[in-house]
């Protein structure tokens, strides 16, 4: 069977193609685009992309699920999952093992808590406003004149300058603020990054310690966020290779049991 | 056809209206009240109409906010906001308000209404377990009845409490005979529209045209469900609600579960079952206050403390209604439901083993989003 799980996120849209026609060899395909504008259009996108890179045509396609927070615009599924469901599996997946599964993508942050075959058995999201979120390093990180993909190499954390706010607004205040007092930007980041790893170690304790957390979302790529967080929760926390796309692969595995 | 019979309901919001208007043309008396915890029954011996005056919209929050704090829960704020701005005719049409000490936001809020209106407030103890609280109690209920009286110019009578007794527990008996239809498998009526049912019949100016209603309404689902016409299948997934009071305008949580392929088959909440089995009994023998008091003391709403009696019938209603899951709405600012929340969860997840999902909101529909998810991913996780 072959299967397309589509993650349509608010910042980068991902597709997953799983063929598990061969029993011995399931074989996994990644694209990932910005979702841009047009949810609806970056999904024919990414479809055609996946399937260039697979090299299969959308004869070969058994089904399709889509999640993320543009799921719904898609219109050639044949089921839509939300992504806490399909992080989950996805995550679960990728990092064997796992017991929770902190999600931090553009605009949420979730803390899932998975059994071992990845379903969910609870969950907490952030409320409302992109505190602890990819949205809020964006924005903090524009007014320090970085790009976000460069602040894990970047970050000092042992002069780490404490940012106060959660409010992404008023946190890129703080930061300008920082600046004029001559702080050093590396001393900046790291604090930002902190204040992130405070939001979701926060929220992650809601639930028991885990023995093993995977870190998905497209912030998991940052490596400072990594080591700060460990240290907070005090548990290994494992990024696996193709975090970002938890969420499409877990799609693409759920619908492939399902029958729709 | 489930429509057919909704829109009669529907029907009601005009209809209310202009016979609230022929009632008080005819010298009829309205009493405006907010809580469950306001006896029906002394209104009704007056001669006058109750009616729920509970705020469930949004619209009158941001004139109540220039006199209430923006950090108060939606519900206060809506019922004050609706007072002030004379947009609500049953609050204009009444001649009293009855408020309790429930929660310190509605406590306080009567203060400020009281310039509105005349507003009598009763003072509710918070231990519903003591002989001292029963007995402040029953002194409350007395006194209310001397307020009523006072205030609308009618003597209320034993005789007449009694007539009321039974008159309000025929109301609440076809209630709760209305809310167990739901308890078939598959359900009968999505929660929505039960809800609007429910929430329409307490601004009605006849109980007993309201009882008739109820009646038919259940009996017409009952047929519908003896054709084998229900609302989803065996496999639509049953939530139980709890927490805060839903009304209609407040009842996003209760649509965004059936958009998302679930269905409300047991609201716990105050415009629920809370109430509808816990009657006054009709023992002749026995003071009138003292069994109003007895009664209504022991509702089982988070301003109690302790509250134990929730925690038991929820646990009824989970297996009752045979619930798939329970979602545990605190209105933002209601600290006894939020707090309530801990022990709620406890029982849920160790006692009845359910998934459990406490959300925290307000009348606004700028979470909708970010709720919908919530409540897709939580009905997935019963698959």
């Amino acid at each position: 069977m072959i299967t397309v799980g589509l993650d349509i996120g608010s910042t980068a849209a991902k597709g997953v193609l799983v063929n598990c026609s061969n029993k011995c060899r399931t074989k996994i395909y990644y694209e990932i685009m910005p979702t841009g504008w047009s949810p609806r259009t970056t999904g024919e996108e990414l479809l055609k992309r996946i399937l260039a890179s697979s090299h299969c045509s959308s004869k070969d396609i058994d089904k399709i699920a889509a999640t993320g927070y543009g799921r719904e615009t898609i219109p050639f599924t044949h089921k839509t999952i939300t992504e806490i469901t399909c992080h989950a599996r996805g995550a679960s997946y990728l990092a064997a093992g796992s017991s929770m599964v902190i999600d931090v993508g553009g605009q949420d942050s979730k803390i899932i808590k998975i059994d071992e075959k990845g379903r969910v058995l609870d969950f907490i999201m952030n409320d409302k406003c992109a505190a602890g979120t990819g949205r809020f390093l964006e924005v903090t990180s524009a007014a320090l004149g970085l790009d976000v993909s460069d602040l894990g190499n970047f970050a000092d954390f042992k002069n780490f300058a404490p940012i106060n706010s959660m409010c992404t607004v008023f946190a890129e205040t703080e930061v300008i603020g920082l600046l004029a007092k001559g702080v050093p930007k590396e001393s900046i980041v790291a604090g930002l990054l902190n204040s992130v790893c405070t939001r979701i170690a926060g929220m992650a304790c809601k639930f028991s310690r885990p023995s093993k957390v995977a870190f998905t979302g497209g912030v998991a790529l940052n490596k400072g966020i990594q080591k700060a967080l460990q240290q907070k929760l005090d548990t290994q926390i494992v990024i696996p290779q193709y975090a970002q796309f938890a969420g499409a692969l877990g799609a693409a595995l759920i619908i492939s049991e399902l029958r729709v | 056809m489930r429509q057919e019979l909704i829109k009669k309901f529907e029907d009601l919001r005009e209809k209310n209206q202009v016979k609230m208007q022929e009632a008080l043309d005819q010298g009829q008396k309205v009493v405006g009240m907010y809580c469950t915890f306001a006896p029906q029954e002394l209104v009704v011996a007056a001669g006058a109409i109750p009616v729920g005056l509970c705020g469930t919209n949004e619209k009158p929050i941001p004139a109540a906010e220039r006199d209430l704090p923006r950090n108060l829960c939606p519900l206060i704020k809506s019922s004050y906001g609706f007072g002030i701005t004379d947009t609500c005719p049953y609050f204009n049409a009444a001649s009293l308000i009855i408020g309790e000490t429930t929660c310190d936001g509605k406590k306080k809020m009567f203060e400020l209404m009281a310039k509105k209106k005349p507003t009598h407030v009763m003072n509710l103890p918070p231990e519903a377990n003591s002989p001292s609280s029963l007995r402040l109690w029953k002194d409350e209920m007395v006194r209310l009845k001397e307020v009523i009286e006072e205030q609308l110019g009618e003597e209320i009578t034993e005789e007449k409490i009694r007539n009321g007794i039974k008159l309000i527990n025929k109301e609440k008996r076809t209630r709760k005979a209305l809310y167990d239809v739901n308890k078939n498998l598959p359900s009968v009526l999505p929660g929505s529209d039960l809800l609007k049912a429910a929430w329409l019949t307490t601004f009605s100016w006849d109980k007993n045209e309201v009882i008739e209603m109820l009646a038919g309404l259940r009996k017409d689902l009952e047929s519908l469900a003896a054709e084998g016409l229900f609302y989803g299948d065996e496999k639509t997934k049953r939530i139980l609600l709890t927490g805060s009071p839903v009304g209609l305008g407040s009842d996003k949580v209760v649509k965004l579960v059936e958009e998302c392929g679930g269905n409300v088959v047991c609201l716990e909440n105050c415009t629920g079952y809370k109430i509808v089995d816990i009657l006054v009994p009709e023992d002749e023998s026995r003071d009138v206050y003292e069994l109003l008091a007895e009664t209504y003391i022991k509702i089982p709403c988070s301003v109690m403390s302790p509250n134990n009696d929730r925690l038991n019938l929820l646990k009824r209603l989970a297996l009752e209604f045979k619930a798939d899951g329970v979602i545990d709405l605190s209105w933002q600012a209601c600290h006894t439901y939020n707090i309530e929340a801990y022990v709620v969860e406890k029982m849920v997840k160790e006692e009845l083993r359910l998934p459990y999902l406490h959300l925290e909101t307000d009348y606004s529909t700028s979470d909708v989003e970010t709720l919908k998810v919530r409540i897709a991913a939580f009905l997935e996780m019963m698959d």
